[in-house]
């Protein structure tokens, strides 16, 4: 292992290998039932009590338009720490954690993955297989997914 | 093994704040003609107590100013002196330059000696009495006074600008500029072009200069060694002395109430979960279970208000300070005012008491600048050239209520709608007087050249009402032209509790803050007209209530769709009143207030979330903000 050497836990959504910095993760929890928010996008699905914090579910699959989303007992909610806020994605499972050096990675391509380019950091292989690294950070703070709008209106 | 003394100096500086703040209470306080002995007792044992501590921790600057305003007061006190307004003066700005040099030892800057010594020797010629109140003697002391600011206000610009305490401090400066002040006017326009602190001080400085130039009091001619020795003495009696007032409070930091308060809302929250589970339990067993379970809940309940009431003060922290501000702006603008502080002992949440500074000081100084006239104008209008504002806070049900009323010359309706119509906000015909009232409240909409024709900065009210939405309250206004303007600010009792009923709604619970609810009723089939379209209304004793079935707004499944199946809650704003349809009611439950827009963010129609008794959360439904979703069908209502 290298000096920047990067640690990233890799989920799956459907059939594709995806994998986000591992310091963002707060924790990895069973998917539990939510409390619906009016007027919320449907990707958006509802609040959760994390030890009384109010956190926001956000359904990947629904989001991306991938994997099979049903919510059963194996169904994985990533509890995630970002720009001081927390909230919790949910994916179709979470794989593993790996370790990856910056010339480990290639440029990501344009088109052929479900995400924006502008949301990925690049691809690696491990294992013989693709994995999509992704800037969960830039993802989940993005306009696009509509939970941080508040946080830049009120902070200016 | 040595003591490291710096552990209490933060109590030492805490405890001088507050000595301070005391003495300048008193002060204000204080009858120039027939002083109080008491209250000169307790003035000059503020400063022996600061003189005290800071000669324990080495805080010389705090020391030597300390000593010989204790020198002077001791005069005063034992009847060798008389008290006169100028004396006051010059006490209240050396507590000011105290709370200075305090401020300096806090942060560990540089102090700024000669500003110190130049009060020292003020006070020290005063307390002499050699030097009698004449002219050439004031003006010695206004010299170093302007220097003493001047200097002030070079070294530490990030400093308020002087006296006032302003939160904003180039709006105030817009108001000195405008203002012209009928004593100083001359000297002050000459000045302002320099700069604003010497501007705004040369403004000061001539109105003290005539007071001072008013025939002298006889100075007694004591020795300063003499007076050193009674000081001495004083002092040494008075440690003897029993303190005659028990401090009984204990200093804590609000974090660590902030955090008691959330372990106690998740203690709740365990109770709750617990009286859950032992509903299923039967037999004896859950009979003897059920009995301790209540037995929990109410010392839990009990728990829960103790804790949520030691986040409580009295408004009277925030009042406090107003008579000073109202002193100083009063005398810079030359008018008589007389201000009056009522229901100072209403207590408020804390973190609201500490926010409504700012929102308040504006309002106060709104109502002597733009509302009080200047005397002349007063005597003009048969008026007391006196005006007076009172400061009053009541608990109104759930409630806080706080006013600020002057009987000046109360908003003009005419110059704020041609204001308006400059500033292209759209206006009705005929409009009301309290529609037209709100209208200050938009942005850049500056008071100033709406009410007065002092023309204003633009910054300001929105603020205002900005701050005052952001604690949950609302503000309204009153006035009448010629008699005065009211300006009443709402707040919820404290930020953090609930009182609400528990709705249930398919699969999820509501909860509706009880404040708003009127009545709950399983409306009868026969009293539910529909209207065009969907819209229908419920018929109680003679009126009609619009419905608003809850389901709809927050897009949830519900048991019923139909409205005679469920219970209708009725529930009132104070502009607005509906029917809410849900599907049963759950119960009633003091609830913890979570913030949505924490983690996520504001949702329309919810004021917050709670958790419930078995960890699941519930949305609290915003009545208010609901009431603007109906407010087509209530347009509907009042046609019938």
């Amino acid at each position: 292992m290298t000096a920047d050497a990067q640690e990233f836990l890799t989920f799956t959504l459907g059939n594709e290998h995806y994998a986000l910095d591992i310091l963002t993760v707060k924790e990895i929890r069973g998917y539990d039932s939510v409390t619906k928010i009016a007027n919320a996008p449907p990707f958006i699905k509802g609040v959760i009590n994390l030890r009384g914090d109010i956190v926001p579910i956000v359904d990947l699959r629904i989001k991306f338009n991938i994997g099979n989303v049903t919510y059963d007992e194996f169904t994985i909610v990533i509890v995630l720490h970002i720009r001081n806020r927390i909230v919790g994605i949910v994916v179709d499972g979470v794989s593993d954690v790996v370790s990856l050096t910056r010339d480990q990675l290639c440029p990501p391509p344009d088109f052929g993955v479900a995400f924006n380019s502008r949301y990925l950091l690049g691809l690696a292989t491990v294992n013989e297989q693709m994995i999509i690294l992704v800037d969960i950070n830039e993802l989940i703070s993005s306009e696009e997914m509509g939970l941080f709008e508040s946080a830049i209106e009120s902070g200016g | 093994m040595p003591i490291d003394m710096k552990q209490f100096h933060a109590v030492f500086f805490e405890e001088s704040q507050e000595h301070l703040e005391e003495m300048e209470q008193l002060l204000l306080d204080l009858d120039i003609v027939n002083p109080d002995a008491e209250m000169l007792n307790s003035i000059f044992r503020a400063a022996h107590s600061i003189k005290g501590g800071s000669g324990i921790f080495g805080f010389d600057a705090l020391a030597s100013v300390t000593h010989v305003m204790e020198s002077l007061l001791d005069k005063i006190r034992q009847g060798k002196m008389m008290i006169t307004a100028e004396m006051v003066d010059l006490f209240l700005s050396s507590v000011d330059q105290l709370k200075e040099i305090l401020r300096c030892y806090r942060t560990n800057e540089t102090l700024d000696w000669t500003q110190v010594q130049g009060l020292t020797k003020r006070l020290e010629l005063v307390t002499a009495g050699t030097v009698p109140f004449t002219i050439p003697a004031t003006s010695v002391v206004v010299d170093e006074d302007a220097f003493g600011f001047f200097n002030d206000e070079e070294s530490a610009k990030e400093e308020e600008h002087g006296f006032f305490d302003e939160p904003v401090p180039e709006e105030s400066f817009g108001f000195f500029d405008e203002i012209p002040d009928p004593v100083s006017a001359p000297i002050a326009i000459a000045k302002s072009a320099s700069t604003e602190a010497y501007g705004f001080f040369e403004n000061f400085t001539p109105a003290e200069t005539l007071a001072t130039s008013s025939p002298a009091i006889t100075p007694f001619a004591v020795s300063v060694s003499n007076i050193k020795d009674k000081v001495a003495a004083t002092a040494k009696i008075k440690n003897s002395e029993p303190i005659h007032v028990e401090s009984s409070s204990i200093r804590v930091d609000v974090v660590k109430v902030d955090q008691l308060i959330n372990l106690v809302g998740e203690i709740v929250i365990t109770q709750s979960m617990l009286s859950l589970l032992g509903k299923s339990l039967e037999g004896t067993l859950g009979e003897k279970f059920q009995a301790v379970a209540n037995e929990l809940e109410r010392n839990t309940r009990e728990i829960q208000e103790a804790v949520m009431s030691i986040r409580m003060l009295p408004v009277s922290f925030v009042f406090n300070r107003f008579p000073r501000v109202v002193r100083d702006l009063a005398t810079k603008l030359g008018k008589q005012i007389d201000l009056i502080i009522e229901g100072g002992e209403t207590e408020l949440d804390k973190g609201l008491t500490e926010k409504l500074v700012d929102p308040l000081t504006h309002l106060v100084r709104n109502s002597i600048d733009h509302g009080i006239e200047s005397a002349a104008v007063r005597i003009e209008h048969g008026k007391n050239p006196m005006g007076t504002v009172v400061l009053r806070a009541a608990q109104q049900g759930g409630n806080i209520v706080i006013s600020i009323s002057d009987d000046g010359g109360g908003l003009n309706r005419e110059r704020i709608l041609e204001k308006a119509r400059e500033n292209n906000i759209p206006i009705g015909e005929n409009p009301k007087d309290e529609d037209i009232w709100q209208l200050i409240f938009a942005p850049g909409f500056s008071t100033a050249a709406a009410v007065t024709d002092v023309s204003g900065r633009g910054v300001g009210m929105d603020v205002v009402k900005r701050n005052v939405q952001s604690l949950g309250g609302r503000i309204d206004i009153e006035s009448r032209a010629g008699q005065g303007a009211t300006f009443t600010i709402h707040l919820p009792l404290t930020l953090a509790i609930v009182d609400g009923m528990c709705v249930s709604v398919g699969e999820q619970t509501f909860i509706v803050p009880l404040v708003n609810i009127v009545e709950s009723m399983q409306p009868a089939s026969k009293d539910i007209k529909t209207l065009a379209g969907d819209d229908q209304l419920l018929h109680v004793r003679n009126e009609y209530w619009p419905i608003l079935p809850l389901y709809k707004v927050m897009q949830v499944e519900p048991k019923f769709t139909d409205v005679s199946k469920g219970i209708a809650v009725l529930v009132e704003t104070n502009k607005y009143r509906f029917a809410l349809f849900v599907d049963g009611l759950v119960g009633q439950q003091q609830v913890v207030i979570k913030s949505l827009e924490q983690h996520y963010k504001r949702v329309q129609g919810v004021a917050g979330a709670t958790i419930m008794g078995d960890g699941s959360v519930a949305l609290i439904v915003d009545v208010e903000s609901l009431a603007l979703t109906v407010n087509n069908i209530m347009q509907l209502a009042t046609a019938v």
